[in-house]
């Protein structure tokens, strides 16, 4: 693949002054290809770690224990009302200071290394949304249709998993893809610690190049089309779980 | 006194006994007394806001007594150690609204109880539910979804969804109440084949020809308490109570 763009963007830097090094240099394409890589791997555990608490807070919101209701709201107004920077900050510099390192044979490693605390931070940032989202989404389902369940003899397990949340999950689906999406933004802020994705990639390059420009278009570029996948993916989502004939 | 231990089908299937239930300061059932026997088809009539729709609600457990003895089998339905599911095995409730599981087709919608909640084998429970759904004039209708039926369909799945848990006693609240004109007699149909394989059935109706056609008593109910009860013919001609003649002369 590179060898095929090569000779263009060589050329292209050669006319006009415009270096973008990944599509001709080796060495900076393997970094590119590796942020892109890292950055999609860290969005993925940080919606799959979001989506988790947002489940599990969304249920245990509806716990009859006062106490487990009051930490859910707790939960949610101290990471809802804090700048994901510095909940990032506080986890790595924080609780990284504090937690065991791991006796590799020699030397010692962090047992969690930078990116599982990215993970860590930004999923349960992002959880907190995702628990008032699927809150919306559990009262938003009829309670007649829950007392339906209930009279067929369902426990209260069975009634939230097969008949709360699968409704529930369609009635937020709009909302949720929104702090997906916004998600897959914020997971950029890893650069902060160090984390190799896409954004520390590239920052890497143009300390060495001095090609900030022409990076930072890349990195518009690499968003812009991440963004729309994740959207894409989104409504075809919604598309197949919609209720035929409801709401109409 | 009977019990869950000592019941034997020739006593009341269902018994209440001076059941009062309050919303808040809102006393809704002041003192009421009913008992139906196995097989019999049992009417509630009065006017809205006469507490129907609560009683009928007391006998599964959906709504809580404040105060008296609900009794299904001679188990206490309002007994904290009750075992819920036991109950709600053996009493079926229709909702006005069908209540239908919107993410689930026709054919789901009938089976997911019995496989959830009585664990019983998927093939078996399929077999049943189709026949059921047959035996509602829904046949071909099992790969629909819920929203995609009139609403006299839907109500005849949500009958079909209560039967397949083979409970012993039905209760019908206000189940035509939401339909179109047209759309009550199919309802109305499925509910008098049902009545007369023998089916225990409990109705709180507006329909007061359907009523006195197929109830085997008939329960007046006005402010929370029943002013008169006896077989249709009795009330529906020769109502005693004033209350009975007056809230007749209106829906008649």
């Amino acid at each position: 693949m590179l060898d095929i763009i090569a000779p263009f963007f060589e050329r292209l830097y050669e006319t006009t002054g415009l270096n973008f090094s990944p599509f001709y240099d080796p060495y900076d394409w393997n970094r590119l290809l590796r942020g892109m890589w890292v950055s999609v791997e860290l969005i993925i555990a940080i919606i799959a770690l979001s989506l988790v608490i947002g489940v599990i807070g969304a249920g245990a919101q509806t716990s009859r224990i006062r106490a487990v209701r009051w930490l859910v709201a707790a939960y949610i107004e101290i990471f809802r009302n804090t700048p994901p920077i510095v909940q990032l900050l506080f986890f790595y510099f924080g609780l990284g200071a504090i937690t065991p390192q791991v006796d590799m044979g020699g030397w010692y490693e962090p047992m969690i290394g930078s990116f599982g605390w990215a993970v860590i931070a930004i999923g349960i940032f992002g959880g907190s949304y995702n628990v008032e989202i699927f809150r919306s989404g559990v009262e938003a389902v009829p309670g007649t249709t829950v007392e339906a369940a209930e009279a067929l003899g369902f426990t209260n397990f069975q009634i939230f998993v097969y008949v709360t949340l699968p409704l529930a999950f369609r009635f937020c689906l709009p909302a949720l893809t929104n702090n997906i999406i916004s998600l897959a933004k914020t997971s950029s802020l890893a650069y902060v610690i160090a984390v190799p994705e896409i954004t520390y990639s590239l920052s890497g390059i143009w300390s060495d190049s001095v090609n900030v420009p022409e990076m930072m278009v890349l990195l518009f570029v690499y968003y812009i089309v991440l963004v729309a996948i994740i959207a894409r993916l989104m409504s075809s989502l919604e598309r197949r779980l919609a209720l035929p004939g409801y709401g109409q | 006194m009977i019990t869950a231990d000592n019941w034997t089908p020739d006593q009341p299937i269902v018994a209440l006994h001076d059941v009062h239930k309050s919303f808040g300061e809102n006393e809704v059932l002041k003192g009421i007394d009913l008992e139906v026997m196995k097989g019999e088809v049992i009417c509630i009539i009065g006017p809205s806001g006469s507490g129907k729709s609560t009683l009928i609600r007391t006998i599964n457990g959906l709504t809580p007594v404040t105060r008296g003895s609900v009794k299904v089998e001679g188990q206490e339905v309002h007994d904290p150690d009750l075992d819920k599911l036991a109950l709600r095995r053996k009493v079926g409730i229709v909702f006005q609204q069908y209540n239908l599981f919107p993410h689930k087709t026709v054919l789901q919608n009938v089976m997911m109880a019995p496989v959830l909640v009585l664990r019983e084998n998927k093939d078996e429970v399929r077999e049943r539910a189709r026949s059921l759904l047959a035996k509602v004039q829904l046949n071909g209708k099992e790969e629909a979804y819920p929203a995609e039926l009139s609403g006299g369909q839907q109500q005849r799945v949500a009958i079909a969804r209560s039967l397949c848990m083979r409970p012993d006693v039905m209760l019908f609240d206000e189940v035509t109440a939401a339909l179109d004109p047209e759309t009550v007699k199919e309802v109305l149909v499925a509910i008098k084949q049902l009545a007369g394989e023998g089916m225990t059935c409990v109705l709180v109706t507006h329909e007061m020809g359907f009523a006195r056609e197929i109830s085997d008593r008939v329960y007046f109910t006005d402010a929370g308490r029943i002013v008169e009860s006896g077989p249709p013919a009795q009330i529906f001609e020769t109502p005693k109570d004033p209350r009975t003649q007056e809230f007749l002369s209106k829906v008649l």
